[in-house]
């Protein structure tokens, strides 16, 4: 059986569900080892929490250098263990993070290279969906270790328990995967609110909310969502950047996609529209967005939503 | 101070995108500079500002380096325009349908060559959005990787540059010594809009137009394939309902149905 290696998914100290959506493609047609990069002393703690998903190994490599030089300390050490190992595919989360490591293992192993793919089949083949979702694309890579970053949330996982055999691994970091220094690192603040890229659930609001998004916020608490914002939302100040969902800000592909006071401009509908069920609360009837909608509400969001929170606050009770 | 910034010619994000032959059609479509490159400029332009101005003659300057069609110009006008120095467009045939490593691998090439300190590049480009070539350009050419910075300092004296990397992960300090790749998000700045004077100036600019034997790279067979491409459907019409004080809870029963709640 063919191998795959996967770069397990934290935040914090704690594994990720998409840890769990990257195995459970890998184990489609191969046996899965999922890499863990640690500080020193670290690396049991993290690989005990790698425990959801067919993951029959896991890989623990600990460096202080993971923490001081970031990316190309990563892809670094990934290079040199695919050099080891000789896995036939590497499968990275897709953010900021996953993508720049994947990207930098690509040239280090002369590899092709994947981002964004929604599913992997069993035989490499990812699928991906383009220009803003209306497009789907399957292809494959053509040479050296197929690396593919994975969207997360959008593969079902296999949440099963498993029990790998953890293996340690010590490497030394290339002093030119050194060249840059972090100095400080501050974690995301952490709202009660789910992450936007990882939500079930995301409620998005725009224009109409008028800089106001109480309402958009109280619904969004009352089903456990992430909120969203539109590009207009955030240029006016009234919601952080890190909330943009669209074509310049982040992609989302929830079970749930509400949008509130959004007009459905193409950038916007780039970021939201391979979601699975879109509702639209909005005052103009003639707004694009409704093109997208399952299920849409010509009304005032702020008559609409806190009489949906209530509606969904009773039936919760 | 010698700065280069990446920047690629892309569709409008206004103009629907098509795939034909496994590549996107690149000829039917308005082209525009890519946004996110506009914030790459313009930091650039403040870098130099900074420190002493990018006169013609002087210490500093700001090359565009772009690689695309022969029609990729149009965009390197309006980078020239905002107050770049000059640029270098590395066009072939052989280049259609390049990926992020070969374009990387292009652009390394000509960075490599081009004596300069510092480059600057977009987060992503908003046609293709793999966000990966700033990443894979400070892997090939052996250069610190400060990427996704929504702060910039650059300090000639020493020879450093530092940033705030501003990612879903948090928010990172990062300094290292020139030579460096940066990667700068929209939040950074407000690119300027191209004056009349600049836009008449970006005319006479020099456009170094080169083919592959020229940079000296060849072609490489590609590195992934696509095996096919289709549309996807479009959604089925939904349900919309007026409200008439009862359009919360037509939502709620919508999202009831759907198991939702």
């Amino acid at each position: 059986m063919s191998q795959i290696f996967i770069l397990a998914d934290f935040a914090g100290d704690k594994c990720t569900k998409t840890t769990a959506e990257l195995a459970t493609a890998a184990a489609r047609n191969a046996s899965v080892t999922a890499i863990v990069l640690a500080g020193p002393g670290a690396g049991a703690a993290l690989a005990a929490t790698v425990k959801h998903g067919p993951i029959a190994n896991v890989l623990v490599v600990e460096s202080a250098d993971f923490a001081t030089h970031g990316v190309a300390a990563a892809a670094d050490a990934i290079a040199q263990i695919i050099a080891q190992k000789s896995p036939t595919a590497l499968l990275v989360a897709s953010h900021a993070y996953g993508k720049e490591v994947a990207g930098r293992v690509a040239v280090a192993t002369d590899s092709g290279i994947i981002t964004d793919a929604v599913d992997v089949a069993a035989d490499l083949t990812a699928t991906q969906l383009v220009f803003g979702g209306s497009t789907t694309v399957h292809s494959k890579v053509s040479k050296g270790v197929a690396i593919i970053t994975v969207r997360p949330n959008s593969i079902e996982a296999d949440l099963s328990d498993s029990a790998p055999a953890v293996e340690n691994l010590s490497l030394t970091i290339s002093d030119t995967a050194k060249l840059a220094t972090t100095t400080s690192s501050t974690p995301p603040v952490k709202g009660g609110r789910p992450e936007l890229t990882e939500a079930q659930i995301v409620v998005s609001g725009g224009r109409g909310t008028n800089g106001d998004f109480a309402a958009v916020e109280g619904f969004a608490d009352s089903l456990g969502a992430a909120v969203g914002a539109s590009r207009a939302a955030t240029d006016a100040g009234w919601y952080p950047h890190s909330h943009q969902v669209g074509q310049t800000g982040k992609t989302v592909s929830p079970q749930l996609y509400v949008a509130c006071g959004i007009s459905g401009a193409i950038q916007h509908r780039a970021g939201m529209q391979t979601s699975k069920t879109i509702a639209v609360v909005n005052k103009d009837p003639e707004a694009p967005i409704f093109d997208l909608a399952d299920f849409g509400v010509v009304g005032d969001l702020f008559a609409v939503l806190p009489q949906a929170t209530q509606g969904v606050t009773a039936q919760k009770s | 101070m010698k700065i280069a910034v990446c920047v690629k010619q892309v569709p409008d994000s206004w103009a629907e995108k098509k795939m034909v032959n496994g590549v996107l059609d690149r000829e039917g479509v308005d082209a525009v500079l890519n946004d996110l490159d506009e914030y790459a400029v313009e930091e650039a332009l403040r870098i130099v500002e900074a420190h002493g101005g990018n006169e013609e003659g002087g210490a500093n300057s700001v090359t565009i380096v772009s690689m695309g069609p022969e029609r990729a110009t149009e965009a390197i006008r309006k980078a020239l325009s905002m107050g770049a120095n000059d640029a270098i467009l590395v066009s072939d045939a052989a280049l259609a349908g390049s990926d992020a490593l070969a374009t990387s691998k292009v652009l390394a090439e000509v960075i490599k060559n081009g004596g300069f300190d510092l480059v600057i590049c977009g987060t992503e480009s908003t046609d293709a959005r793999m966000s990966v070539v700033p990443a894979m350009l400070a892997q090939r050419l052996g250069w610190a990787q400060l990427t996704f910075a929504s702060m910039v300092s650059v300090d000639p004296a020493a020879n450093t540059v530092s940033i705030t990397r501003t990612t879903e992960a948090g928010v990172d300090a990062i300094n290292a010594k020139l030579p460096a790749v940066v990667s700068v998000v929209e939040k950074i700045n407000e690119p300027r809009y191209p004056s009349f004077k600049g836009i008449m100036a970006a005319k006479k600019k020099t456009i170094d137009s080169r083919d592959l034997a020229t940079v000296g790279v060849s072609a490489e067979s590609a590195w992934s394939l696509v095996a096919d491409s289709a549309p996807r459907p479009p959604r089925a019409a939904g349900v919309k309902v007026t409200d008439e004080g009862n359009g919360g809870n037509d939502l709620v029963k919508f999202l009831t149905e759907k198991k939702f709640i």
